[in-house]
């Protein structure tokens, strides 16, 4: 098990409005380790922000711990949290550039508050630029930039002081498919060539999947599953989390109506299991007819997941036997109900 | 009453130029500076702001909107004891210049204020989140990114300050605005007035002109 980075104790966030309080975040408790990539995913107003705020403490948690380096910072104020935050790279869903200064300066201004000099920054800034792929926009200010790059200097800057903890807030949100595709190649190759700590909060599966080890998935201000991303894609526990990946691997067949003499399958097998020929070996043991409705594979952290919808039709005792063959070789085997007409 | 030959006409002009420039340079320093630092309290002290003071900020804000509401006549007039205490007299251009700066301060204040209320809270949030001080905040974001709003409040207010100048002749201040009502207006030479009004339309929209080039370099498009 790898060190701890960031480690939530028991954070409560609460809103004062209209005279009630609204809770964005209830009693989260979980760890962070040191160089993975951490997914926070659920809808919007699940409190994932709130929570990802917190770190830094642009969010001051009304209640409970949060732990930085094994420090706890909730009480940081004045010098103490200025020096915490120069060690926390942060990126956001709108970029918040500084539109009257260049890229350059964008970048500089954050490492001046460091103390940096005049040299050091000189120095640095390219090194950044470099990183991100823009070193020949250095002069260019902010609204001459497309999305993808106003990010990648989002990300540039977020670098400049060496933190060795990312936090990314919706960081491809506000992005087309294939910048977000991009940037998320660029935020996975910074974690594993710097081995910095990235924090990603999304509502999105799709960019959960692509970049994070694990996830938490939070649900009307509570975190109600973690787990390896794999797993969670896998086996999904609580039924919100089951929705979303469901949605992402979009499974769903049209309505169709029941027929007798067979049986619909979901067969979902993962990594190990993937490869084997599970589909011809029960044809031809069993003697069935196997009829494919539906297929797909993901890569999710570059480990297969598939799912296929089969139908099998023949003589029922052989259905039987073909689908207990299924069940044992198989990850996992769901029924898939047809509708009577 | 005999007309105004060309040369007496120009010579007035002249003169009358001098105490404009005077009245609305002087007075738009003043309340360049003045409405900047309160237009600048006035926003910071805001809830969830750098110096976050709801006392500091509701008070100021009643002294503004009271200053603001009191008619610049009459605001004239009731600040003639001010005047006399701060200049040594209660007439002429430099007189007109106390109650012109005062009622102008209070109408940039509150531009300034909306100016930086206009600046993106997430670049603000940005720089807080990398540690960046309030001092720091403020030099190297807030005021970069207003700017360009401040420059056409400026525009804004030396233009209402040309306007402003013409009722200071109530207080012997003279200027262009003063010369188009005690000729065009009460001595009836319609084209004396209707010189100065041309050129009041000339010098307005100069500086509107000037106002627009220097926000749009100032915005980085």
């Amino acid at each position: 098990m790898s060190e701890i980075i960031i480690s939530f104790k028991n954070i409560g966030v609460t809103f004062p409005y209209k005279g009630k309080e609204i809770v964005a975040v209830n009693n989260a408790t979980f760890d962070i380790r040191k160089g993975e990539v951490f997914g926070i995913v659920g809808t919007s107003g699940a409190g994932k922000s709130t929570l990802l705020r917190t770190i830094n403490l642009l969010q001051k948690p009304t209640q409970g711990e949060v732990f930085v380096h094994g420090r706890n910072i909730t009480a940081y104020k004045g010098e103490e949290l200025r020096r915490l935050r120069t060690g926390i790279g942060m990126i956001f869903q709108q970029f918040n550039l500084i539109n009257t200064k260049t890229v350059y300066d964008n970048i500089a201004f954050v490492m001046k508050s460091t103390g940096k000099t005049k040299e050091e920054i000189a120095k640095r800034v390219p090194e950044v630029l470099q990183l991100v792929g823009l070193q020949h926009r250095s002069q260019s200010y902010p609204a001459k930039l497309s999305g993808g790059e106003k990010q990648r200097v989002g990300i540039a800057r977020a670098l400049a002081n060496n933190p060795d903890i990312l936090l990314c807030d919706e960081p491809t949100s506000a992005l087309d498919l294939e910048n977000t595709n991009a940037i998320l190649k660029l935020l996975k190759e910074i974690n594993i060539r710097l081995g910095i700590t990235t924090v990603i909060i999304s509502h999105e599966m799709h960019v959960i999947k692509k970049i994070c080890n694990r996830v938490a998935v939070m649900s009307q201000g509570e975190v109600v599953e973690l787990d390896d991303v794999f797993a969670v894609f896998s086996r999904p526990q609580n039924a919100y989390t089951k929705q979303l990946v469901s949605h992402t691997l979009d499974l769903e067949l049209p309505l169709r109506p029941a027929c007798k003499e067979s049986v619909t399958l979901k067969l979902l097998y993962s990594g190990d299991t993937a490869n084997e020929s599970v589909i011809s070996d029960t044809i031809i043991r069993f003697g069935v007819k196997i009829n494919i409705l539906l297929g797909k594979i993901e890569y999710i952290t570059d480990k297969p997941f598939g799912a296929l919808i089969v139908q099998i039709s023949g003589d029922t005792a052989q259905i039987a036997l073909a689908e207990k063959y299924l069940r044992e070789n198989v990850y996992r085997v769901e029924n898939v109900i047809d509708y009577n007409i | 009453m005999n007309s105004l030959s060309f040369s007496e006409l120009f010579g007035y002009l002249q003169t009358a130029f001098m105490e404009t420039f005077i009245m609305v340079g002087i007075s738009l320093v003043v309340s360049v500076i003045l409405g900047g630092a309160f237009g600048m309290l006035l926003f910071s002290t805001r809830e969830g702001l750098f110096w976050e003071n709801r006392w500091v900020n509701q008070i100021s804000g009643v002294l503004i909107n009271i200053i603001r509401s009191v008619p610049f006549i009459i605001l004239l007039v009731l600040l003639l004891p001010v005047t006399k205490l701060l200049i040594g007299t209660s007439i002429g251009p430099l007189a007109a210049c106390v109650s012109m700066s005062v009622a102008s301060f209070s109408f940039f204040a509150r531009i300034v204020e909306s100016s930086l209320n206009e600046v993106d809270k997430g670049v603000i949030e940005a720089s807080r989140a990398f540690g960046v001080g309030n001092f720091n905040i403020i030099k190297g974001v807030l005021l970069p990114e207003a700017l360009p709003g401040i420059y056409r409040g400026i525009t804004i207010l030396a233009i209402a300050l040309v306007g402003n100048s013409a009722n200071a002749g109530m207080v012997g201040g003279g200027g262009i605005g003063d010369l188009a009502i005690r000729f065009g207006f009460y001595r009836y030479q319609t084209d004396v007035m209707f010189i100065t009004v041309i050129i009041l339309i000339v010098l307005v929209q100069a500086i509107q002109m000037l106002g627009d080039i220097i926000a749009k370099r100032a915005e980085r498009k």
